[in-house]
């Protein structure tokens, strides 16, 4: 059975991008160590040299001419986006 | 109106018996005084639905040519991006974004002159059995009101069920599709993976998502079908398989048509009535000439485990885009990191929330073998059981769903009881192979119950003529729930 810690919640936390609440952290680690416990049953399957089946149907990919169409149209996009500067999107510092 | 078919609203409208314009009429009405009890719709909208009745019907009035869905009202999940019109997914982080593209789908069922009359509920991002998760509200079930819809296609089946609408587009990565039409007592079709176009379907797992019909029955859902399938330039997972006349062999019978029962769905877990209701259906067909034989799928019991490993890793990966830069929530913070974080922390429910984490513990370093790959490779195991049962049979039959439509709340806090809901739907995405819900009786309670039929890959016509036949010998898809 897999352990899940606070600490591991906070692990996973980090490499997906998430600030969790205190609450929800304490919950996550509850309910994310049930469910990873559930799929330890894959385990009792001896899997040696079967192979891994990422895609539904290994079907060839479809390809299109090699022809410039437009794009979607800058001014559309950045329409939506939540703060814009000079045709970009503008995000909080990155450089000191 | 709500007593018609999609077929019928068609036929009279190239008729001339009835105007595009009052149909839609009709819907919007039926919208307004119905919907405050099930609360399928997100966003109705009435000006562009009515624009598109009245362009039907202003070329039939100059006798030019219409599409097959001329003048049908449709519903659909708001995962599909409307340009102009709010997607939201059911999530706070995308409310109010207005996509700058159209949904190929959305631009087919557009093309084939139907009318759109809004967008319906769902679960966050797909994410739930329940329409629970909706960031918004939960969608009722017409057929009792402090019941579950399903889902997460829950606004569509609501929507067709309570007869606002005679058609709906919804999207099944699990089950999305075929378990909320099995708990509203509608016909729902998950098609083959890339008989139908995914772009401006807002991704959740990519190697399972497809888009897919919802309808009273299976004659309208095979219309909608007609449409929608087919190779699409702008997605490299759809096939250019020539697509097959779907209504054009429907009403052909089954005789000689061997069904195949998997055992292992008829075991511990499945409701006695539902089960009592699949024996009677299957009888049903084989009184109809089909031959019934017992298949086996001994990997049944691991694919729960595998669907939501292989999600959820798809998930956390696909949902890494939502970071407050280029649409939707923002949440102010005086670095990027903490921008993007604090936008993710306000902008997504908890079961997303949940599944990102899942997926991305799955797929982190020292993770990665003991769970993401074991489940590719079960996955394999999982292809190869059904491989083996389609030697022996034309067609699967199973329970779409093991227990009806369940209450409100009772399990919202047990997300692994939620996830059992989908025991007899995932093994499709995860081998791509079609699927459809039929509805096949009531528990003594009135609450519908579905029947699943399972068909060989892109073989999508002998699932339809299978539900046909069934339906010439049932009246189980004419009855309807009563909203007052």
């Amino acid at each position: 059975m897999p352990e899940i810690t606070d600490k591991t919640v906070e692990k996973i936390a980090r490499l997906a991008n998430l600030q969790l609440a205190p609450d929800e952290s304490g919950r996550f680690s509850e309910q994310l160590e049930k469910i990873l416990g559930y799929m330890h049953k894959l385990n009792q399957l001896d899997t040696t040299n079967v192979p891994q089946t990422a895609q539904a149907r290994q079907g060839r990919n479809i390809w299109r001419a090699d022809v410039v169409v437009p794009g979607l149209e800058r001014e559309a996009v950045l329409a939506e986006a939540p703060d814009v500067q000079d045709y970009g999107f503008r995000v909080p510092r990155i450089i000191e | 109106m709500r007593e018609l078919s999609a077929k019928q609203i068609h036929e009279k409208i190239i008729a001339k018996e009835i105007t595009a314009t009052a149909v839609c009429e009709a819907a919007l009405q039926r919208i307004h005084s119905t919907d405050s009890q099930v609360k399928a719709f997100l966003a109705v909208d009435e000006q562009g639905a009515l624009a598109a009745a009245k362009a039907v019907d202003r070329k039939l009035a100059k006798n030019e040519p219409v599409g097959p869905l001329a003048g049908v009202p449709i519903a659909l999940k708001d995962n599909l991006c409307t340009k102009g019109f709010p997607t939201t997914c059911a999530s706070k982080i995308l409310a109010g974004w207005k996509p700058p593209y159209q949904a190929t789908v959305v631009e087919r069922v557009r093309a084939a002159d139907a009318v759109p009359v809004g967008k319906v509920n769902m679960d966050e991002f797909a994410m739930g059995s329940s329409c629970e998760n909706s960031a918004f509200f939960p969608s009722n079930n017409p057929w009792n009101q402090e019941c579950v819809s399903g889902g997460s296609s829950g606004g569509s089946a609501v929507a067709v069920a309570s007869g606002m609408v005679p058609l709906a587009l919804g999207s099944d990565t699990g089950g999305s599709i075929r378990q909320p039409a099995s708990l509203c007592g509608i016909v729902g079709i998950k098609p083959t993976y890339g008989r139908v176009s995914r772009y401006g379907l807002i991704a959740y797992a990519s190697s399972l998502d497809q888009i897919g019909p919802l309808a009273q029955s299976v004659e309208d859902a095979a219309m909608l079908l007609q449409v929608i399938a087919g190779c699409d330039q702008k997605d490299s997972t759809c096939t250019d398989m020539a697509v097959p006349n779907y209504t054009e062999q429907m009403q052909s019978g089954i005789k000689g048509l061997t069904i195949g029962l998997p055992q292992e769905y008829f075991s511990e877990g499945l409701d006695p009535e539902v089960k009592a209701a699949v024996e009677q259906a299957k009888q049903v067909l084989q009184d109809a000439g089909a031959r019934l034989v017992e298949v086996t799928l001994p990997h049944t019991e691991y694919s729960l485990a595998t669907y939501y490993l292989i999600a959820t890793a798809e998930a956390s990966s696909n949902l890494a885009r939502y970071d407050g830069v280029q649409y939707g929530l923002r949440a102010e913070a005086d670095n990027l990191i903490a921008m993007y974080k604090a936008t993710r922390a306000q902008g997504f429910g908890a079961e997303v929330k949940r599944r990102i984490m899942l997926g991305t513990y799955a797929l982190s370093a020292g993770y990665y073998d003991a769970y993401y790959k074991k489940a590719l490779q079960v996955r394999t195991l999982i292809q190869r059981d059904f491989t083996e049962a389609f030697n022996k049979c034309d067609i699967i039959l199973t329970p779409t769903s093991p227990t009806v439509a369940f209450r409100r709340g009772e399990k919202t806090e047990d997300p692994l009881a939620m996830y059992l809901s989908d025991i007899y739907t995932i093994s499709a995405n995860l081998t791509g192979l079609p699927g459809i819900s039929i509805p096949c009786g009531f528990n003594s309670e009135g609450l519908p119950i579905g029947l699943q039929l399972i068909g060989k890959v892109f073989d999508e016509q002998m699932l339809l003529r299978t539900a046909q036949t069934y339906q010439s010998h049932t009246d189980w898809h004419t009855k309807r729930p009563i909203l007052a």
